[in-house]
């Protein structure tokens, strides 16, 4: 059963996992989860590019998100349309755009479905260096700016009148959420990357009492997810992305059922004593 | 930290921030301009005016959260800051206890961490989640979170909101002491002129741009002050704010005159008299001397 492609597809899936965890909880926070889709969607353009221009995948993805994250913060600068408006219009351009240019690439063949929904079981040994090797340096990052992160989190205000620099906590965020786009992309795939970061931070909120419980609860319960889709994904021959977005999403659904004594036990701090 | 200039611009030691003509523009139109102060050590300033006046604004210029587009904000080099801002919305979805939230922006020993929430009055609440704490305990721990950092200048942006009457009170003689005992300076945000006249050494006016200044009795017995708030009820007549100008939305000024300028200056001939009753040339020693206005009763209920 452990045959050498899942063994590979697992150890990469749970790289992945770990790596989206925190970063997932900061897009849940900040509500960025439209901000995260765009960028991910935007990641076509970056394979389209890489094809066009025949240069690494993982870094033209990678220029192309910080890019078009760039573009979004200059674009909601100017403040002519709401944020949510350009969001809408630069992740599906994004996303045409790449798609027309991979059309207009005829000399090429390339497993479209593989890059949309992701093809873990075509995972490589290189890709797995690569993706433990960019998952501790997120995860380095995150711990080295985490008090400014979270600072920025809570107040932006706050986080520059204290000396926190929210700024630039704000663009290593981006760079971050780029990079993890482009290591995750193969596999998830661009169109479930968001629901990787976000359905295991939504998973971890019930069961956290700080921030950094939340961040480390997301990742285990991100590699769970990943996981059980991959033994799914070989038992059904179901694709393998979207068994693993299934699988977490069975995780959210589990840790929606209410616990007796849960709630009271959580407002005794509050309301018992005065 | 942010620096608009080099610490070597501030001419005197003592001073913690000084505005020098500072001003910010969004949209084509001046949210303050012209605006020229300085907060020293111990020193207790007062920002007051009707809404929309700029007060937040300002503040946030003194400690370097907006930058002027005109003039300057000097900080002292290495300036410690605790802010209360006067909006704060967590996201419900971060699990922050009050704890973690003491120690957002720098560590703090369990002692320290005990000792601001008593101050404040909700050491119960230590271990409680921000998001259950109502509007006026919140309040509390962010003063206590400002309190814990031991900051050079603590910027305060209404910062008894949602308190009750009682607690207010108390909050202010909170104030105060921290002052006193600290020697820090806070430049304060407020509504309740009662509070802010007892515990401040200097009073500043703002529509836009600084309307008058000076100590809480030289303000007090200004006809501009009077005629803001009315004689010496307790009632807010900040919201009907009348001037003898009115600030246009391209930022110009319409003077009760008639005439039109770009700016609105205290010796340009279109305003009342005095309005620039004093500047900050009082010390340390004037402190302690006011009389504390705030009514002494009521505190017990507070405590648990």
């Amino acid at each position: 059963m452990f045959d050498d492609f899942f063994t590979r597809a697992l150890v990469a899936g749970i790289g992945v996992a770990l790596t989206a965890g925190p970063l997932g909880c900061f897009v849940v926070w900040r509500r960025m989860a439209y901000f995260g889709d765009t960028m991910a969607h935007s990641a076509l353009l970056g394979v389209a590019l890489s094809l066009f221009f025949q240069v690494n995948l993982l870094v033209s993805v990678f220029c192309v998100a910080v890019v078009v994250s760039l573009l979004l913060l200059m674009l909601q600068r100017r403040q002519s349309l709401s944020a949510d408006a350009l969001l809408g219009i630069l992740s599906h351009s994004a996303l045409a755009i790449g798609l027309v240019l991979v059309a207009f690439m005829s000399w090429v063949r390339i497993d479209l479905v593989a890059f949309l929904f992701g093809d873990i079981l075509a995972v490589t040994r290189a890709d797995i260096a690569l993706i433990w090797g960019g998952g501790v340096l997120v995860i380095a990052a995150i711990i080295a700016l985490w008090r400014p992160l979270i600072a920025s989190t809570v107040s932006e205000d706050i986080a520059e009148a204290e000396g926190m620099k929210p700024a630039r906590a704000r663009l290593l965020f981006m760079l971050l959420m780029a990079l993890v786009i482009a290591i995750a992309m193969k596999v998830v795939g661009i169109m479930l990357i968001t629901a990787l970061l976000i359905i295991p931070a939504a998973t971890a909120r019930r069961f956290s009492s700080s921030p950094e419980v939340m961040a480390v609860a997301a990742s285990l319960i991100g590699a769970v997810a990943v996981v059980g889709g991959l033994f799914g994904s070989l038992t059904y021959d179901t694709p393998s992305g979207p068994s693993i977005v299934v699988a977490a999403l069975l995780l959210f659904i589990v840790s929606l059922i209410p616990v007796a004594g849960k709630n009271t036990a959580e407002r005794a701090g509050n309301t018992g004593v005065r | 930290m942010l620096m608009t200039k080099g610490a070597a611009a501030l001419p005197d030691e003592s001073q913690l921030v000084s505005l020098d003509n500072a001003g910010i523009r969004r949209d084509g139109r001046w949210l303050v301009r012209g605006v020229d102060f300085s907060i020293r050590r111990g020193e207790v300033v007062t920002l007051i005016g009707p809404n929309g006046a700029g007060k937040s604004t300002t503040a946030k210029l003194a400690i370097g959260v907006l930058r002027p587009d005109e003039g300057s904000v000097t900080r002292m080099h290495g300036l410690r800051i605790g802010y209360v801002p006067q909006k704060l919305a967590i996201d419900w979805t971060m699990p922050l206890s009050v704890r973690r939230l003491m120690r957002l922006t720098g560590s703090l020993d369990d002692a320290e961490l005990r000792a601001a929430l008593e101050a404040t009055g909700i050491p119960h609440l230590v271990d409680a989640e921000v998001r259950h704490l109502s509007g006026g305990e919140f309040q509390r721990a962010l003063l206590a979170r400002a309190i814990a950092r031991k900051p050079d200048l603590m910027v305060l942006d209404e910062p008894v909101q949602g308190v009750d009457f009682a607690g207010e009170s108390a909050l202010y003689d909170l104030i105060r002491s921290i002052r006193n005992s600290t020697g820090c300076g806070i430049l304060m945000i407020s509504h309740d002129l009662h509070m802010v006249m007892a515990g401040t050494d200097t009073v500043i006016c703002l529509n836009g741009h600084i309307c008058c200044r000076g100590t809480p009795e030289v303000v007090g017995q200004s006809a501009d002050y009077l005629k803001l708030f009315g004689g010496n009820s307790r009632s807010l007549a900040v919201y009907s704010h009348h001037h003898d100008h009115t600030h246009l939305p391209d930022g110009r000024v319409l003077h009760g005159d008639g005439s039109i300028t770009d700016r609105c200056h205290p010796g340009d001939g279109h305003h009342h008299e005095n309005e620039d009753h004093s500047s900050h040339d009082h010390h340390l020693h004037h402190h302690g001397t006011h009389s504390h206005l705030a009514p002494a009763t009521g505190r017990e209920d507070d405590r648990v």
